[in-house]
């Protein structure tokens, strides 16, 4: 089973990165960006059986941070 | 009894040797060097060290791979038996991310790698690891990081501040750290966390060179506060 985790930044937790990538946007000419933040796709490819709690568990102990870090698991049958 | 301290290295780690040095020119007593892989601690040891460096290439996140080693199992369990842990730079990183120290080490404010000498007040001179040092001092300690900025949510700062587990702060810009923190203590004071480098400012002889021997009463406090009778 192919599994896709979403790992983003928290709302308010600050993203240099995001925002030095945000001004060298601005400074190619596109306007219009309100805002850039960079979060982390991991693809996992997990045993059919694998269940929710276990993608949940590995995402709490090792995927994100949840101090500053949210995460979406996404599975053939659609995101969580 | 001699002074027990034991040094872990990790792939990657590169304060390691600078670490057991500093903690043998103030102990007088070789540091035992612990390897990442190993599944226990010695016996009846006074402190954990904690280095600076990158470990396992700092994938995932800074500190990520080392809290779930092997080694860290047992560091963790140390920790809550009460065994003194000193994190340094890397190995504060290490600490936050094995939640024995609340908050996280995010990428420096401004982007950019940070090396020099910073001033750093001592924000609470009554704990194990900080008592050789006067409350409100100013002290010159070596910084070299990425990801040092500080960050807990609001709440939890302000617990930290009320209990008094702000162990050194930022006397001035360094990297964008919330409430300038450098460094943090574990609610029993046994733990410290701090991304300076004290092992770095150990030498009289090198006062004008690097910065200063500001860090050695670091280790002293911990020699006095940790060693056994």
């Amino acid at each position: 089973m192919q599994v896709r985790v979403l790992v983003r930044l928290k709302p308010g937790v600050l993203d240099p990165q995001g925002r030095a990538v945000h001004h060298a946007l601005e400074g190619l000419g596109f306007e219009g960006v309100a805002d850039v933040r960079i979060g982390r796709l991991i693809e996992l490819d997990v045993a059919e059986s694998t269940s929710r709690e276990t993608l949940t568990a590995m995402c709490e102990k090792l995927l994100a941070n949840t101090v500053i870090e949210s995460f979406t698991i996404e599975t053939p049958e659609g995101p969580r | 009894m001699a002074f027990r301290a034991a040094v872990v290295t990790f792939p990657g780690s590169n304060c390691d040797r600078d670490m057991a040095v500093a903690l043998e020119a103030v102990s007088g007593q070789p540091a035992i060097r612990v390897w990442h892989g190993d599944a226990d601690l010695p016996a009846d040891l006074d402190l954990v060290a904690l280095p600076g460096g990158f470990s396992y290439g700092d994938y995932l996140r800074s500190g990520a791979m080392a809290a779930t080693s092997p080694i860290m199992r047992a560091v963790i369990a140390a920790a809550e038996r009460g065994v003194p842990v000193l994190g340094v730079c890397n190995g504060f990183q290490v600490l936050t991310e094995a939640r024995l120290l609340p908050g996280a080490l995010l990428r420096n404010a401004g982007q950019r790698f940070v090396c020099r000498t910073v001033p750093l007040t001592v924000a609470n001179a009554a704990s194990p690891f900080t008592a050789g040092y006067a409350a409100g001092e100013t002290i010159r300690i070596p910084v070299a990081h990425h990801d040092g900025n500080y960050y807990a949510d609001a709440e939890t700062l302000d617990r930290l501040e009320g209990e008094g587990r702000i162990a050194f702060r930022y006397a001035e810009s360094c990297n964008g750290s919330a409430r300038d923190i450098a460094g943090v203590l574990s609610a029993n004071g046994r733990v410290l966390g701090m991304m300076p480098h004290p092992e770095r400012a150990i030498e009289p002889a090198a006062v004008a060179a690097l910065g200063g021997a500001d860090g050695r009463r670091l280790f002293e406090s911990i020699l006095a506060s940790f060693a056994p009778a």
